[in-house]
């Protein structure tokens, strides 16, 4: 092969490519699925009485490797009562700046409160408000399940059209 | 000035915002086609099909700080970008886009060139290297090491690529017996052929000096990001650096619209008006410029020497011996 015909070879690989569809995904119009397992923000449950199953135990903070959770607990009194033990987290925060979405708070929490969800789109416009409170992570969240899950294999979706004009 | 002086400086004004245009969707077109290469696509989301996308960086751009780097040399600083951009854009003032036209609903004739001097050729060349002071100027006086060093590539390159660039070119001038660009293309009407053909080793030694003139992918050494961050305009931002852009796609178009006439007949063609054909035969170069941005890689340094010097300098001198012979024989 000469020079020449490598060359012109390599202009025919570019032309053809030319009339593929493009692969770009319009991400604001169109999220992509994620896996069922992916690790986005976090989620701290309720029981199906509506109690939190947080009892505020720190055990998530203690196994976080960024350091970025901040439990503070108090006890439960009869009139105000927040989950079915003895203490609450009175403060539950995560710092989403400092997250590294490991997932080991998950498996460290005996009780099966804190999960990490499927949202991925976690911008802000500063960073005071990436210190996501309880209120935020609490179920049903305010913005809870944006993200749709994948009802297929989320890399074997077809390309999306031009975007808006 | 055919046309006397306020005419002239009427068709002077709007062919200056013509090139702009032409700039500005040029940059669209390349980005946007790019990204097709690539299987992508490219700038969608400001107006359809992101045509307002270049008003929109000169949006950003305008609203970027103006700042001189300490120890740079102020004024040259300044100055610099005004000389790339300034020659570029005189280049036009030659370009013929057609030949007499008349204003629509008026009898009025005019002439669809600025200019039509006998050595139009030799001021578009002697532009074309005019264009490489403001890289200098502006590499050298940025004080900084990654600027003098794409400054200096760019000169070296010029001087390399311009000797064969103007041999090429010297084929076609001596078979149309002229230096005017009108003149050109009136001897391509006059041959009956398009110098593309006799001139296909022309042809192609243009193509790739020429690509190296307005340092374009492959042969853009001057600004070879992996490297020299930005070259000569790595200091450069803002509106200035927007001028040094603006002077190298001004450049393409120019050097487009160069090839048009030199090779392609220029304004010359069937059934459609003449600026059509030009903009057409201009949009074919454009296109392939694209095309080899993205297909090739930047070549190195020593083989870009080793290709101006050892490759198309002697294939241009030959190319001129036989055309010169060829021309002799026939008078």
């Amino acid at each position: 092969m000469s020079p020449v015909t490598d060359n012109l070879k390599g202009f025919s690989v570019t032309f053809r490519h030319l009339f593929r569809k493009p692969v770009t995904q319009q991400f604001p119009e169109y999220k992509r699925p994620v896996y069922p397992r992916f690790r986005g923000r976090h989620r701290l449950h309720r029981h199906e009485n509506g109690l939190e199953k947080c009892v505020g135990c720190s055990l998530c903070a203690a196994a976080c490797p960024a350091d970025c959770i901040r439990v503070v607990a108090a006890e439960n009194t009869p009139e105000e009562r927040y989950s079915p033990g003895e203490r609450y987290a009175r403060i539950y925060e995560i710092n989403m700046s400092r997250c590294i979405f490991c997932g080991y708070c998950e498996l460290a929490c005996p009780f099966d409160a804190i999960t990490l969800g499927h949202d991925y789109e976690l911008a802000e416009m500063s960073r005071d408000a990436l210190v996501y409170t309880k209120q935020m992570l609490l179920e049903p969240g305010p913005e809870a399940r944006r993200t749709p899950v994948a009802p297929v294999d989320p890399y074997d979706i077809p390309a999306q059209e031009d975007g808006p004009a | 000035m055919p046309d006397g002086f306020i005419v002239t400086a009427i068709k002077s004004f709007v062919l200056v915002n013509l090139v702009m245009v032409m700039f500005a969707f040029m940059t669209w077109f390349e980005r946007r086609l790019i990204g097709r290469f690539q299987v992508r696509l490219g700038p969608n989301r400001v107006g359809p099909f992101g045509l307002l996308q270049p008003i929109a960086d000169l949006g950003k751009l305008i609203q970027k700080e103006s700042l001189i780097p300490v120890g740079s040399s102020a004024f040259l600083y300044l100055v610099a970008p005004v000389i790339s951009l300034f020659s570029a854009l005189m280049v036009f003032s030659v370009v013929p886009f057609g030949g007499q036209a008349t204003i629509p609903g008026t009898d009025y004739q005019i002439y669809l060139w600025i200019a039509d001097p006998n050595v139009a050729l030799l001021l578009v060349f002697a532009l074309g290297s005019f264009s490489f002071y403001g890289f200098l100027v502006g590499g050298w006086s940025s004080s900084s090491k990654y600027s003098l060093y794409g400054s200096m590539r760019a000169v070296s390159q010029l001087v390399s690529y311009e000797v064969s660039l103007a041999l090429a070119v010297i084929g076609v001038v001596m078979m149309s017996q002229t230096l005017s660009l009108t003149g050109i293309v009136d001897a391509q009407q006059r041959d009956g052929v398009w110098y593309i053909v006799p001139q296909f080793a022309g042809f192609v030694i243009y193509l790739l000096a020429s690509t190296a003139e307005v340092s374009r992918i492959p042969f853009d050494l001057p600004e070879a990001e992996g490297e020299l961050v930005a070259g000569y305009h790595t200091e450069y931002g803002g509106m200035r650096w927007a001028m040094f852009q603006n002077a190298e796609y001004i450049a393409l178009i120019a050097f487009s619209a160069l090839a048009s006439i030199l090779f392609l007949g220029g304004y010359d063609g069937p059934v459609l008006p003449g600026p059509l054909w030009m903009l057409i035969k201009m949009f074919i170069f454009l296109f392939l410029s694209i095309w080899v941005r993205s297909t090739l890689p930047r070549v190195r340094y020593d083989r870009l020497m080793t290709i101006g010097w050892k490759v198309l300098l002697p294939l241009a001198t030959v190319n001129l011996l036989v055309t010169s012979a060829i021309v002799a024989y026939r008078a």
